[in-house]
């Protein structure tokens, strides 16, 4: 780590920041850039798709807090575009070089766009502080009917800002509910009927096929069935592409779903060897976590960023001994008035079992099962039960969850109700996620 | 000045919309709400609200460090 290159940081946001905190915190003395594609110093996402979107903060206003001195050479505006890994060299847009030691890759991800969205306006994306910015500025306009097409964490946030701004929207997802795929439609039946009572035309089950728009702005959605809906303004909201195009040329194994690391967050090269200088952390990277038996998982959360920047840091000063990182996904999310937490990964989880208050009453904690372990738990309004239930889930426990009190009656476990998975190519197999997206 | 809260770790104990009630606020059961840029006159109460949080939740940007390595 002496060399006098020293590090280099691609990726100017939650996890490049969290990561050159940890390398000085960790004692690195060395030399330390920032490379980042935005004109921004670091921010926080999570704010934009809620209180932004609400108009209640200001899409500039959310900078991260810097948490001690990195003494940092910054390179904002100017996206590394190639890596040469033989001569330790990355290149930036504006035409220079970068040499480096060691390199982390902290390139997150980026909206995936609807094909063809630039022929009309009207149609927005909501991942970085700019798109915020625009689509706040259109929904202040008073447009006369949102459509949101899809109904993942961002689509439904998005959703429930429209219904605070008293806009009507509609929100179309091909699953049976929302977030089907993250909680299973046991539980994304219930946020369906929160949705629904908020006022929410929801239309689950249902495809765009196709956005339609005259005289430059779109003003429809063309349905695979053959309806079509009236929309002046369309939020896309089909999740997010891995920022990798700029490693094509380095020989890594990377692609839309991320780079593939070892399980000590080191970069692995197509041959599938970790290449000892590079690293990645956050959004990009997807590691075998051995609380998954080893299976390769990409994470889309603001919590996975965070520890899993420390831990490649921790790794990139102690090349001798290089510690595995396992990681217990978590995420966040408030929208229609509800706070929704989540810990572990539910896809693939056989059964369901609410353990703390009812869906009925909007409140509850549900436990998800695979196989007769604890795998995943979620609350709605019951956060204060959570941390117990992760403790359980890293620990693997039995699976429907034992009261403690004899008195109490059995818990009932239910399908959760996981849709069928996406077809995927053979060749790539099926790469589990959590995405925010 | 730059603030955030980990929302993961955050429990809604609302320790923190007592000592800066101006920037931090709690919502239906437990939504956390907070500013995330509180004017530098606020440091004292973002900082007491800072310590009162059980579970240690908020980051602050110490004032030393406000712009150190502005880009
Ligand atoms: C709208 C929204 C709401 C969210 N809400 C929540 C939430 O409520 N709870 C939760 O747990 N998580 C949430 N998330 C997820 C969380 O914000 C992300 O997991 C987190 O931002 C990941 O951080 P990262 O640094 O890995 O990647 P990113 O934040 O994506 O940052 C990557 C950075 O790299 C830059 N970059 C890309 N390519 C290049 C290049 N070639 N050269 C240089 N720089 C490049 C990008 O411009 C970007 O600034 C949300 C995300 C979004 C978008
Ligand atoms: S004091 Fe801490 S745990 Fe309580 S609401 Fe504030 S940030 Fe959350």
């Amino acid at each position: 780590m002496s060399g006098r290159a020293g590090i280099v940081i691609v990726g100017a946001s939650l996890a490049g920041l969290r990561g050159a905190e940890a390398l000085r915190r960790g004692g690195y003395e060395g030399p330390l850039t920032l490379v980042g594609d935005e004109p921004y110093r670091p921010y926080d996402r999570p704010p934009l798709s809620k209180h932004v979107l609400a108009g209640e903060l200001a899409a500039d206003a959310t900078a991260l807090p810097q948490l001690l001195p990195l003494r940092a050479r910054w390179r904002l505006g100017s996206p590394a575009t190639g890596l040469d890994r033989n001569a330790k060299i990355v290149r930036l847009a504006d035409g220079s070089s970068l040499a480096y030691d060691t390199l982390l890759v902290a390139t997150g991800a980026r909206a995936r766009r609807w094909p063809g969205e630039a022929e009309f306006a009207g149609i927005f994306t909501i991942r970085g502080r700019d798109e915020a910015a625009d689509l706040r500025a259109a929904l202040a306009r008073d447009p006369r009917s949102v459509l949101i097409v899809g109904g993942g964490l961002i689509g439904c946030e998005a959703a429930s800002c429209c219904r605070d701004l008293g806009l009507p929207v509609t929100l179309v997802d091909p699953n049976p509910t929302p977030l089907a795929r993250a909680l299973g439609t046991l539980v994304g039946g219930t946020l369906a009927a929160r949705m629904r009572a908020a006022g929410v035309d929801l239309r689950p089950g249902t495809q765009v096929r196709a956005l339609e728009g005259e005289a430059g702005q779109v003003c429809r959605a063309r349905l695979a069935d053959g309806g079509s809906i009236a929309a002046d303004l369309v939020i896309v909201a089909l999740g997010a592409v891995r920022d990798t195009g700029w490693l094509s040329e380095g020989g890594l194994a990377a692609d839309a779903g991320g780079l593939t690391c070892d399980g000590a967050c080191r970069a692995l090269t197509r041959m599938g060897v970790p290449d000892p200088n590079i690293f990645a952390a956050g959004d990009v990277a997807r590691w075998p976590n051995p609380l998954y038996g080893g299976r390769l998982i990409a994470v889309e959360h603001w919590g996975n960023a965070v520890e899993q920047a420390a831990h490649a840091a921790r790794n990139m000063l102690n090349p001798a001994d290089p510690q595995p990182y396992a990681h217990l996904p978590a995420f966040w999310s408030s929208q229609f008035g509800l706070n929704i937490k989540m810990v572990g990964l539910a896809d693939g989880a056989d059964s369901v079992a609410i353990v703390q208050g009812s869906r009925a009453a909007g409140r509850f904690l549900a436990v998800y099962g695979r196989e007769g372990r604890t795998i995943a738990a979620v609350s709605f309004d019951e956060a204060r039960w959570l941390p117990a239930y992760a403790e359980r889930i890293a620990a693997g426990a039995a699976f429907p969850p034992i009261h403690d009190a004899t008195d109490q009656p059995a818990i009932e476990t239910r399908p959760p109700g996981f849709p069928p998975p996406r077809p995927f190519p053979a060749s790539r197999g099926r790469v589990p996620e959590a995405a925010h997206a | 000045m730059r603030v955030v809260v980990d929302l993961n770790r955050c429990q809604g104990y609302a320790q923190c919309c007592y000592a800066a009630p101006a920037h931090f606020e709690l919502r239906g059961h437990e939504i956390l709400f907070y500013d995330p840029a509180p004017p530098e006159a606020a440091r004292g109460r973002i900082e007491r609200a800072q310590q009162a949080c059980p579970v240690r939740a908020i980051s602050v940007e110490g004032i030393d460090l406000a712009e150190e390595d502005a880009p």
